[in-house]
């Protein structure tokens, strides 16, 4: 009974970091620009294979994974000054734009790099709990979701980059007139939305078979967990991931993997006819 | 629309009774044929467009039978395409899982002419079960998504996730107890060995292989789909859902359920990739999951944007172009068809936001205009 209890903590503590850590990009850049990422699992691949190759060249599992977030970042910088800002009063457009990245992108690793590349082994052992067996890197992922999210707190409420970001997306027109460069802050907020994409990649890359569609992996998760929350990262993201992951975790214990995917999803259709905003929208509902 | 039909028809009767202007229902009803939401008008437009139709319908005469089942192939998408423009350029809401429909009335095809045959020209019944199925789902997924008031990016990623998420079921049936009836699903390898569209005739039935015969249907059902379409965007409708797409709020204020109209385009919309996907199961007896996946979704994106979304002459024309240059891609270069599409799909969106044929449209009118005010202001000079 124990044993089978704490097993359903950690599954679902593994889809709560996994919900966390893929969609948290993708809702930086939705929440704070307004724009639908649909390169977003490319970049999660980028990361994923800056990892590998580090990690083959010798470096240290945490340094490797720290480049893969920094590549996918500056890469999404770049891709914010040469596309994205040309497209901001065309939300649909961006989709579109942002699809047609994606599709070169992934196309592009195939063709450069091959249909597959040599993984590393998940690091760190096993532990054992009655009959069952727990992966530790597992926990560790767990621990980095939460600590992700305090780290991303911190970072909006008590720097300077995170004070003027929001004050630019709150009023842009009066953070530029007070002297914010609001397009630097757009491309920084892309970046960093794009560098936390590259770290969810960086992060899963041991436990994967690196492929270049490999993104679709996280795809339908992280807009799920986007959709549910809405635009607030931490009201919205944070909350729809537990919630999401305790559905999901159930789903697939009882029914399997498949229809966790599936349960995800009639969540999702049925959230957004009672809260078309999504968590954060109806938590805050008094406050605009 | 009986609404403003009926007040028409009293207006009518009542301002010149009896008068010989007044027009007989279905005249009025084709008249809607030109109008403000559709390019092209006149009897410029019309003559060309017979002449386009009859080219059309000789050219198998001049082509070999592979060439015209290919064509044939080109038309099943047609549908798909013309009923994501209503959806997205008429009605201002981005679907991006139109192949969820597409793959739904495929397999819906697949297992009932598996299990019922063909005969009786019961393939046309299981046309219609598969066009209806798709009709539905769009009416209940339409009705969580317009009914939620949801904006115009979560609509696209929500339709994308149904139609992932279905492949992945599809994706993994691929065991023996996925079987309905006598139909097997067969997971990722799709299903095979439906019977084509089947017409049954007097001296025995008429199977539709991929050849003259359903090259003719197809374009008769591509010609019948779009002056349908173009009178459906014409009606008091379509000017309603442009009216929406232009500005929700005021279209509401004005005492529209905006709710209702972009259901309505929606599943129009969903029932025509529906179509797609029945055609195209029947045209090679085959569907996969990899129909409703990723690439598949983005397909009829491209084409529709690279056409030009905000009208069906524009997609219909678009579409048929990009379909035939990506499978010249395809032919030369595999590899870097996809690239190439989605650079395409960059390149319209940077710089010919409303498509490439319609940006050529507005290109030749706006040198035809120059060309002519030149010739007005040299005349003048003379004089």
């Amino acid at each position: 009974m124990l044993e089978g209890l704490f097993a359903f903590l950690f599954q679902f503590g593994d889809a709560f970091a996994f919900l966390v850590l893929s969609a948290s990009g993708l809702a930086i850049i939705f929440g704070m620009m307004g724009v639908i990422n649909l390169a977003h699992g490319e970049f999660i691949m980028c990361g994923a294979y800056v990892t590998v190759t580090a990690a083959h060249a010798g470096l240290p599992l945490p340094l490797a994974i720290a480049c893969g977030s920094l590549a996918a970042g500056i890469i999404g910088i770049a891709l914010e000054r040469a596309i994205i800002n040309r497209l901001f009063d065309r939300p649909l457009d961006t989709i579109v734009a942002t699809w047609g990245i994606s599709l070169i992108a992934t196309q592009g690793t195939l063709i450069l790099l091959g249909s597959t590349m040599p993984g590393v082994g998940t690091p760190l052992g096993s532990f054992e709990m009655g009959s069952y067996s727990f992966s530790e890197y597992r926990v560790v992922l767990m621990v980095i979701a939460v600590a992700m999210m305090g780290g991303l707190y911190l970072l909006f409420h008590r720097t300077r980059y995170g004070i003027l970001a929001r004050a630019t997306i709150q009023v842009p027109h009066m953070a530029s007139a007070l002297g914010v460069n609001t397009k630097v802050m757009h491309s920084l907020t892309f970046g960093l939305g794009a560098a936390l994409a590259g770290l969810a990649g960086g992060l899963y890359a041991p436990t994967m078979t690196l492929v270049p569609t490999m993104g679709t992996a996280f795809i339908v998760e992280s807009f799920v967990t986007v959709v549910v929350g809405g635009a607030d990262v931490f009201l919205g993201t944070a909350p729809a991931a537990v919630v999401l992951a305790f559905i999901k975790a159930g789903m697939t214990s009882l029914y399997g993997q498949l229809f966790g995917l599936i349960g995800l999803l009639l969540t999702v259709i049925v959230v957004i006819r009672i809260m078309p905003r999504g968590l954060s929208g109806w938590l805050l509902r008094g406050r605009e | 629309m009986s609404d403003l039909a009926s007040r028409e028809g009293t207006a009518g009767a009542t301002g010149r009774a009896g008068g010989a202007r007044r027009r007989w229902r279905p005249l009025r009803t084709l008249a809607r044929l030109n109008g403000p939401q559709t390019l092209g008008r006149g009897p410029a437009f019309w003559i060309g467009f017979v002449v386009v139709c009859a080219l059309v319908g000789i050219y198998p005469l001049f082509s070999d039978g592979w060439t015209v089942g290919n064509t044939a192939y080109f038309f099943t998408w047609t549908f798909m395409a013309m009923g994501l423009c209503v959806i997205w350029g008429y009605a201002g809401a981005l679907s991006f899982g139109q192949t969820a429909f597409f793959g739904l009335s495929g397999y819906a095809y697949g297992v009932l002419t598996l299990n019922f045959g063909s005969a009786y020209g019961f393939t046309f019944g299981a046309l219609l079960i598969g066009v209806a199925a798709s009709a539905l789902l769009a009416l209940l997924l339409g009705y969580f998504l317009f009914y939620g008031r949801i904006s115009g990016v979560f609509l696209g990623i929500v339709t994308l996730s149904v139609t992932l998420v279905f492949e992945t079921f599809m994706a993994q049936t691929a065991g023996p107890e996925w079987t309905v009836g006598s139909a097997r699903l067969n997971g990722f390898n799709g299903m095979t060995g439906m019977p084509p569209l089947t017409l049954p005739w007097f001296d025995g039935d008429i199977v539709l292989w991929p050849d003259i015969p359903l090259y003719y249907l197809l374009m008769g059902l591509v010609i019948v789909c779009y002056l349908g379409l173009r009178i459906f965007v014409n009606s008091r409708f379509g000017n309603v859902l442009v009216a929406i797409r232009e500005n929700p709020d005021r279209a509401e204020t004005l005492g529209y359920d905006i709710r209702r109209y972009q259901l309505g385009a929606f599943v129009v919309g969903s029932s025509l990739a529906g179509l797609s996907g029945v055609l195209y199961t029947a045209w090679g007896q085959y569907i996969t999951p990899n129909s409703m996946g990723l690439y598949a979704a983005a397909l009829p994106i491209v084409w529709v944007a690279v056409g030009g979304r905000s009208d069906l002459t524009a997609t219909l024309v678009g579409t048929l172009a990009v379909l035939w240059v990506f499978q010249t891609l395809t032919i030369y270069g595999s590899q870097y068809a996809l690239v190439v599409m989605g650079a395409l799909l960059l390149v319209t969106v940077l710089f010919a936001p409303r498509g490439l044929a319609l940006g050529l449209v507005d290109l030749a009118g706006w040198s035809w205009g120059r060309l002519r005010g030149r010739k007005a202001r040299n005349g003048q000079g003379d004089a």
